[in-house]
């Protein structure tokens, strides 16, 4: 059968399209070999951000999971008097550009801002420190994990949550036990997900912390600074963050198979099916 | 044994309120087309649906009062609940799915069902009738004060449900706590409840035994419920018998007294099939062509001009019928009844 012009056009413009987005990782593969990477990791320009990034991001993570799963929960099985608003909110920090988001935390945890007054008479100061930076970093990601958090829960079957009920399982037994473990793939691929956008964070974090060595400067922000100074160690960092990145898609892949063979229906990012 | 009491449960509905009294004592099934409120009435005894007024007792103990503000949780009300999808946990064997409520081996329950050998399949992986059975044994294991069944035969194809059906029967014959079930088909209520409720828009049309129902159906739409032939027509009475004349001019004699516009009931059963014309007792004779013969197992239903006849499929074949051909449907005036 001869090729429909749609065919040759689709594969054409996939083949510039993957071209484009493939160049940028390969480059900066191909500028840096596997034993500059390793050398540079022991460059304390790239170590200390490599530590702030990961224990901001953890941190940043754990709060994340904390406080949104339950957020979560309460926002996909409840229906109140500003359920609408509070969705605009949980999605704000998804448009909002971190520029905007870090000038926000500044003005409201700065010693000007609205809460500095109150934080200083506690002898709390948040700017530039790495308290900072994990603020910024859940600001910024918590959307991701909270919007696909309601999204799996929104999933559960209610039935079974019903069925639950009636064989003598509390709530909290039946969320445990049952909403949980169903969601656990949606919640793992949310968390991928945020996990990947934080490590990436740069506009907030340098608004609200600054850049400094072993306290606030992540891996992003280190780039930014060894930009013009020392090429090697940028593309040893960008090589770390383009790794991990792979790590979390993978992750996120595994999470919503792993959902897949647990429930169903389909998961779903964000309402949309995501069929492979 | 505890009886369950429901005394004027009212839930609002879309288009109606919900608002049943009734006791059940031993199996008690409720029937009645789609949407006319029946899974609600379980939602409210197993504590999912919170009724606008009413009292649900099981016994002595009150599970819900409005006037009183009582309303106990579901963990806390004994029901046994099998959901008409099952609502088995995906993510859970089999055995920790019966184990679940009882958190404690729960073997008895797995051998009683015959499904020890699934003990640790996923209920994914299970038939319908499989996985009925895992329903059933995960909410006896509860040890449940009363036994809720949610349309337990809809979900499963025509074979299985005779198993199952048969299968159903013996657990709930020797059960010993009130059953109440909700299901759309009345031969199923009638096979498994020795008490029947019909319920429409929400409000018990009838009850009594599936004999009761067939015999002296409340209205039209209780006989039609229970399988019969309507019959619209006008009624006079004629030398002490009544005669009804069909819309299609047919005349048919009812042992019933009635006059002006009527609806005569008669069940297919009560019908039987001739090609050539018959010579009986039976007064009421529907010479018509056959429209349609569909077999069920071994019986048969025949549509000939507005009646359904139901013989054996042997009969079929002995009479050689088939579609298009003319054929004579006789019923008896004392079965040909005004409801």
């Amino acid at each position: 059968m001869r090729p429909t012009v749609l065919t040759v056009v689709s594969l054409v413009a996939a083949v510039v399209a993957l071209t484009v987005l493939a160049l940028p990782v390969i480059a900066i593969f191909a500028h840096t070999s596997p034993a500059n990477l390793l050398e540079q990791l022991s460059n304390p320009v790239v170590k200390d951000a490599l530590v702030v990034s990961l224990k901001t991001s953890v941190i940043a993570q754990l709060l994340i999971v904390l406080f949104g799963t339950p957020a979560a929960y309460l926002l996909a099985t409840r229906r109140f008097a500003g359920w609408g608003l509070a969705i605009v909110l949980v999605e704000l920090p998804l448009v909002l550009p971190p520029a905007v988001a870090g000038i926000g935390l500044l003005a409201a945890f700065g010693r000007m801002g609205l809460l500095g007054s109150t934080l200083e008479s506690l002898g709390i100061s948040l700017p530039f420190t790495q308290t900072a930076v994990t603020l910024a970093v859940a600001y910024v990601a918590s959307p991701l994990y909270i919007r696909t958090a309601i999204a799996a829960f929104e999933r559960t079957d209610a039935n079974l949550v019903a069925a639950s009920r009636t064989l003598g399982a509390g709530p909290g037994r039946t969320f445990l036990r049952v909403v949980l473990p169903l969601a656990r793939g949606g919640l793992a691929a949310g968390l991928a997900l945020s996990f990947a956008r934080g490590l990436g964070e740069f506009g907030a974090t340098i608004m609200f912390a600054g850049s400094l060595q072993r306290v606030t400067q992540t891996l992003p922000l280190a780039i930014y600074a060894e930009f013009d100074q020392n090429f090697d160690a940028t593309l040893a960092m960008g090589g770390v963050l383009v790794l991990l990145s792979v790590v979390l898609l993978a992750g996120l892949r595994i999470g919503l198979s792993w959902q897949r063979s647990t429930s169903t229906t389909s998961p779903s990012l964000f309402g949309l099916s995501t069929s492979t | 044994m505890a009886t369950l009491h429901l005394d004027h449960v009212t839930v609002p509905l879309r288009t109606f309120d919900l608002d049943l009294t009734l006791d059940v004592e031993r199996v008690v099934a409720l029937v009645g087309p789609s949407g006319a409120g029946k899974t609600t009435a379980l939602q409210a005894i197993a504590g999912l649906t919170t009724p606008a007024h009413g009292r649900i007792a099981v016994g002595s103990e009150v599970w819900f009062d409005q006037t009183s503000r009582t309303n106990l949780a579901p963990e806390r009300r004994r029901t046994g609940l099998v959901f008409q999808d099952y609502a088995l946990f995906p993510h859970m064997t089999v055995r920790q799915n019966v184990e679940y409520a009882r958190r404690r081996p729960a073997d008895e329950y797995l051998e009683r069902f015959g499904i020890t050998h699934l003990r640790d399949a996923h209920p994914p992986s299970l038939s319908g009738g499989e996985r009925q059975r895992v329903a059933l044994a995960r909410a006896l294991a509860r040890d449940p004060e009363v036994l809720l069944l949610d349309e337990p035969l809809a979900a499963l194809d025509t074979h299985t449900k005779a198993v199952v059906r048969t299968e159903l029967q013996d657990v709930l014959s020797g059960l010993g706590i009130p059953v109440l079930l909700v299901t759309h088909d009345f031969e199923d209520a009638a096979a498994l409840a020795g008490r029947i409720s019909v319920v429409i828009d929400g409000h018990e049309r009838q009850a009594g035994t599936a004999g009761e129902l067939v015999a002296r159906p409340a209205d039209a739409f209780v006989a039609s419920f229970t399988g019969a032939n309507l019959l619209h027509g006008d009624a006079e009475i004629v030398g002490g018998s009544t005669r009804v004349t069909l819309a299609n001019g047919t005349v048919v004699t009812t042992a019933d007294e009635a006059q002006g516009p009527v609806v005569l009931a008669v069940y297919p059963w009560d019908i039987t099939v001739a090609i050539a014309p018959p010579h009986d007792s039976a007064m009421n004779v529907v010479h018509a062509e056959v429209r349609s013969i569909s077999e069920i197992g071994n019986r048969a239903r025949l549509t000939i001009g507005p009646v359904t006849a139901e013989i054996t499929a042997e009969s079929v074949a002995r009479l050689g019928v088939r579609p298009g051909q003319l054929a004579y449907a006789t019923f008896k005036a004392t079965g040909t009844r005004v409801v």
